[in-house]
């Protein structure tokens, strides 16, 4: 306890005006360290490197407000400029095949240091959310997509949402969990367009 | 459900639609009773008692090139005092001028007091199978299992101790890697789950007290005894981030912080989880 009092002594009140409380350092500060503190704390391993601590502006911001509420202003500027990065299929086609989608929303492997590079990438879509009934493994971080499609209907305002919503879902909603699949390079467009069809078909088991 | 077209009446069909989603979560209700039932029945006979009788034999066995026990090794209620020391723990070591974790204190200890080199000391913190068994992982058994019933007590008094529980918390939001995930991510929210795993909602005193008074663990799935430090590297990997270092400053603040937010719990482990 002697110890612990010097300590106190040193770091808060003997000198503050020459050192500052070390007790009390801003916010901002203690951010920085974190940061500083988490790079020097990993190894590259696999297919993760050490990258992938460096934040973008949106993980940054998303970070910065994480424990308070998300100023309107700075939500849409993350929508914009997230909105901004959506490549929609030069096609225009939003769907293809149901059956892949499915097979892409229960594929939990991908991008892990674990992962063989060249190995399955998956949505892993069941891991947070319903979406076929027939699957009752599922998670609750995000909304039941159940009969998503036949909800919604089976219009092409409906695929067309749910490709940018899964390309990019900080582009409908700020700081979202969802990972944004295209533009991380998770998913390639031909498996988000079948991740849409899972959602939009009226064959898909998700409308059933 | 492909008969409600034909003869089939549209009322039998709505019915049989009903049932199916009735049988759908009650098939989902009874996996989570099955394991619940399944953890009950092993809770019994723990084999983490395994690696705790192992770890004990290890801690007063000499070893290394000095070739001492760890009996002098001081967990911070002083020399050889393991009783309760992990209710306490991470703290400020003023030796180690750090604030360490068991696992960091263990490696400290192997290290200054047996000779090991710090190489050879934390070579091989996670065990896999009989082939490859876990030191650490028995020590940290035995360090452990003498705090069980013991309540949470971790003092974060020291500036260096609260700097590092600001670190932690910090850390629990940071959000990086090709997903955007922060632990807070699947651990900031109450009454969640991935696929049928519930999540503990570890912002909450009573979330981060259930969660962190239960590990150690030994885990079914994988039939070894894993240590806390174990758990951080292996969230992060699934997180995609790089790979966690082993007793890392940033591996021992989030213990901190998670362990701060534990205080108050009677600690309950090793346990035994899926």
């Amino acid at each position: 306890m002697i110890e612990r009092a010097i300590a106190w002594a040193l770091a808060c009140g003997a000198v503050p005006a020459l050192f500052g409380c070390a007790t009390a350092p801003s916010d901002a500060e203690t951010s920085a360290k974190a940061a500083q503190v988490l790079k020097a704390s990993f190894k590259a391993r696999g297919q993760a490197g050490l990258d992938r601590l460096d934040q973008d502006e949106t993980q940054k911001l998303c970070t910065e407000y994480a424990t308070k509420p998300l100023p309107k202003d700075v939500a849409e500027r993350i929508e914009k400029m997230n909105l901004a990065t959506i490549r929609w299929p030069a096609d225009g086609k939003y769907a293809g095949d149901w059956k892949s989608g499915e097979r892409i929303a229960q594929e939990g492997r991908g991008k892990q240091y674990s992962d063989d590079p060249a190995g399955p990438v998956g949505g892993n879509c069941y891991a947070c959310h319903q979406l076929a009934p027939q699957e009752v493994s599922f998670g609750t971080i995000g909304p039941s997509l159940y009969q998503f499609g036949k909800t919604r209907g089976y219009t092409e305002e409906t695929r067309k949402y749910a490709y940018g919503k899964i390309y990019n879902a900080d582009a409908y909603s700020a700081c979202s969990n969802m990972p944004r699949f295209g533009h991380k390079s998770i998913l390639t467009e031909a498996q988000i367009k079948d991740v849409v069809a899972l959602l939009t078909d009226p064959e898909s088991p998700v409308n059933k | 459900m492909s008969t409600s077209g034909g003869w089939f009446p549209a009322r039998i069909a709505i019915a049989v639609a009903a049932l199916a989603a009735a049988a759908a979560a009650a098939a989902q209700t009874s996996a989570v009773d099955e394991i619940a039932k399944y953890r009950a029945a092993l809770q019994d006979g723990n084999p983490a008692d395994l690696w705790e009788a192992r770890g004990e034999g290890l801690w007063k066995e000499p070893r290394g090139p000095a070739k001492v026990s760890l009996a002098k090794c001081d967990l911070g209620l002083g020399p050889g005092v393991v009783k309760g020391a992990y209710a306490e723990l991470p703290r400020y070591f003023a030796d180690a001028d750090r604030v360490m974790d068991l696992e960091a204190r263990i490696v400290w200890c192997m290290v200054k007091q047996q000779g090991y080199t710090e190489a050879d000391a934390r070579k091989n913190p996670f065990g896999a199978g009989n082939d490859k068994k876990s030191d650490l992982e028995a020590l940290v058994a035995y360090v452990t299992s003498e705090s069980r019933g013991v309540r949470m007590n971790v003092a974060n008094s020291h500036p260096k101790e609260m700097e590092a529980y600001r670190l932690g918390e910090k850390m629990f939001y940071y959000r990086g890697g090709t997903h955007d995930f922060a632990c807070a991510t699947c651990h900031g929210e109450t009454g969640k789950r991935i696929r049928l795993q519930d999540l503990p909602n570890l912002t909450t005193k009573d979330g981060a007290q259930k969660a962190y008074t239960t590990w150690p663990a030994y885990r079914v799935s994988q039939g070894e005894l894993r240590t806390m430090e174990w758990r951080l590297n292996d969230c992060f990997r699934q997180q995609r981030f790089p790979e966690l270092e082993y007793t890392s400053d940033a591996a021992i603040a989030l213990t901190m912080f998670l362990a701060v937010n534990a205080n108050g719990a009677a600690f309950d482990a090793p346990a035994i989880k899926r």
